[in-house]
């Protein structure tokens, strides 16, 4: 599958991510690269196999919903960018 | 007695025979980073001056009878995305560059509640994304046994810190074989446990269903003692497994005889160095002297599992890596004027470029259109895998195979070239697929003096299959003996 630089683009956007000029041609070639490598398993033979969606087949795991107050207030705020009283601090988001 | 040269087990002997103290052994690995770090770079967060006070106090401790856990006072070094109260865990990212985790990982309340010693946090691939330790955003590490080598990746500084006597052992972590890479590149041990065996609360996940934390050690009695203090339960990782404990240093017979090994031929096929192959098949002979039966079989998944292994971490990544938007903790950029614009520039300036490549690459095969023939593909893959180790293991009690098709590359010759920086991994992807366990042993060096090694791979929770098989190696062919330590301090510019 041959990737576009506008679709490189639409992904970069999905992700949240930038993408300088002069990266994209760079991405564009990895990413084309690895897929090409990557479309092996397009010839696997997995037609009447189901997916796994990881190593062991427990998909859910139950417990009470018990609140566990975490009360170090200081140690959690220590790493935020920006602060105020004890607060987390964001651009402002409703006009 | 050089102190940093005993392995673990043997410091515990020196202890109780009182011939050292908690004190020296610490100060001794002190020493060693002082003297080996300016070179080998395996530390980005050393903890000298708080390993010494806190051997200090254990000393006393232990000596009034207040603690009598076996392992009190061993000091360990921690991989840099394996979350530590207080101190800064940075996953080798700027993104986290000033991270200082609000927890502890369990696996670490379980080493300080053996109160044993963190001597540091060590370097890595940044998110734990890469096979050489060269995506670090702080620095490369360099291989203990030839500074102008890749010491792997991407628990690089567990590897080079144990392989240059920095540390007695170290954690690591294991996604794609980022735990048995690096030991083979480095000539130790290291054991990437089943899926679910380790509690992956406080590992920064990359890939949450492939990841596992194990040990970095100098040999495999080491692994064992250390695997028994991290293995467990955990209610806070849903993915743990609940199952009866086991002593994993009771499983180590020093008997092989009638242990059924098979070969896998597709691993010692096209691509494997033949350097590394000669060495794997004079380990396969020695298997056999020592009773063991070998038979070749055909493992047709290697190329479908390292390609299934890319689309499945990458997007797995791709959605872990979300929760970094600059908001409650990490990087946040200063050029911003809206919310938008705060997430953007921040995961632009914060990631790196190979972080930046598998979040585009996993967004990609779970974006609308691409997801059936990738993402999809890849979780039917992933159930062809299983089935076909399930196959082996009716067969088999261990699968033999490379750790890696080469011994430890020369730094900056694959750091540009994703595509082949990934081809690394094919060896130990599958384990990973399959949630087995996997070791690697070192079982020879090549012709310039580089470690190899030689990985087993068990069926799910046999652990203690493929620890007393290497084991039983090991003390055959004492590689540590053959190979001094002396040989492994870092050379070039000493």
């Amino acid at each position: 599958m041959q990737v576009s630089r506008e679709e490189i683009l639409h992904i970069a956007k999905l992700a949240n991510l930038n993408l300088k000029e002069e990266e994209i041609d760079t991405y564009l070639l990895h990413l084309q690269d690895i897929l090409n490598f990557a479309n092996i398993v397009s010839n696997a033979p997995v037609d009447d196999l189901n997916e796994s969606i990881g190593a062991n087949d427990t998909y859910n795991v139950f417990r009470k919903d018990e609140v566990k107050v975490f009360e170090d207030n200081e140690a959690l705020l220590q790493n935020a960018p920006e602060k105020e009283r004890n607060m987390f601090k964001i651009p402002k988001v409703i006009q | 007695m050089n102190i940093t040269e005993l392995t673990v087990h043997e410091l515990q002997e020196k202890l109780q025979s009182k011939e050292i103290t908690i004190e020296q052994i610490t100060k001794a690995y002190v020493e060693n980073i002082e003297k080996y770090e300016k070179d080998v770079q395996a530390f980005i967060t050393p903890l000298k001056e708080n390993a010494l006070k806190q051997a200090e106090e254990i000393k006393k401790k232990v000596e009034n009878g207040e603690i009598t856990n076996p392992l009190a006072g061993i000091p360990i070094g921690i991989k840099d995305n394996i979350c530590t109260k207080g101190i800064k865990t940075t996953c080798a990212s700027k993104m986290l560059e000033n991270f200082v985790a609000p927890y502890n990982a369990t696996v670490m309340e379980k080493i300080y509640g053996e109160n044993m010693i963190n001597l540091g946090k060590l370097n890595m691939d940044e998110f734990a994304m890469g096979a050489s330790t060269e995506y670090s955003y702080f620095q490369t590490t360099r291989n203990p046994w030839n500074l102008n080598t890749v010491p792997g990746g991407s628990s690089g500084g567990s590897a080079a810190a144990v392989a240059a006597n920095m540390v007695p052992w170290a954690l690591g972590s294991d996604t794609g074989g980022s735990i048995r890479q690096p030991a083979s590149f480095c000539g130790v041990v290291g054991l990437k446990p089943t899926y679910g065996l380790v509690s992956r609360y406080g590992l920064v996940a990359f890939a949450s269903s492939l990841d596992q934390i194990g040990p970095i050690t100098k040999d495999v009695k080491d692994a064992a003692i250390l695997l028994n203090v991290i293995a467990g339960h955990d209610e806070k990782d849903t993915t743990s497994v609940n199952k009866e404990k086991v002593d994993y240093t009771k499983v180590l017979k020093n008997d092989v005889k009638g242990l059924k090994i098979g070969i896998p031929k597709e691993y010692f096929g096209e691509g494997i160095n033949s350097e590394v192959k000669q060495s794997l098949e004079k380990a396969i002979n020695i298997y056999k002297e020592l009773g063991a039966t070998v038979e070749e079989f055909s493992l047709n998944i290697a190329d479908y599992a390292l390609a299934t292994y890319y689309i499945i971490a990458c997007a797995e990544a791709s959605s872990n890596l979300g929760r970094f938007d600059g908001i409650r903790y990490g990087y946040r950029t200063a050029n911003y004027s809206d919310l938008k614009e705060l997430f953007r520039n921040s995961r632009s300036e914060g990631f790196g470029a190979e972080v930046k490549r598998r979040i585009i690459l996993g967004t990609y095969v779970l974006s609308s259109g691409y997801y059936d023939a990738y993402y999809k593909k890849a979780q039917q893959v992933r159930t062809l895998v299983k089935k076909e180790f399930d196959k082996a293991f009716e067969k088999y009690d261990v699968l033999l195979t490379p750790t890696s098709p080469t011994v430890a590359f020369e730094i900056g010759t694959r750091s540009n070239n994703p595509l082949e920086m990934y081809l690394a991994d094919i060896c130990t992807v599958s384990v990973n697929i399959a949630g087995l366990p996997g070791i690697s042993i070192p079982c020879g060096v090549d012709s310039k003096g580089m470690p190899i090694g030689m990985q087993l791979i068990g069926n799910k929770f046999a652990e203690e299959t493929i620890l007393n098989a290497a084991y039983t190696y090991e003390q055959k062919c004492r590689f540590r003996d053959v190979f001094k330590s002396d040989n492994v301090s870092p050379k070039g510019h000493m």
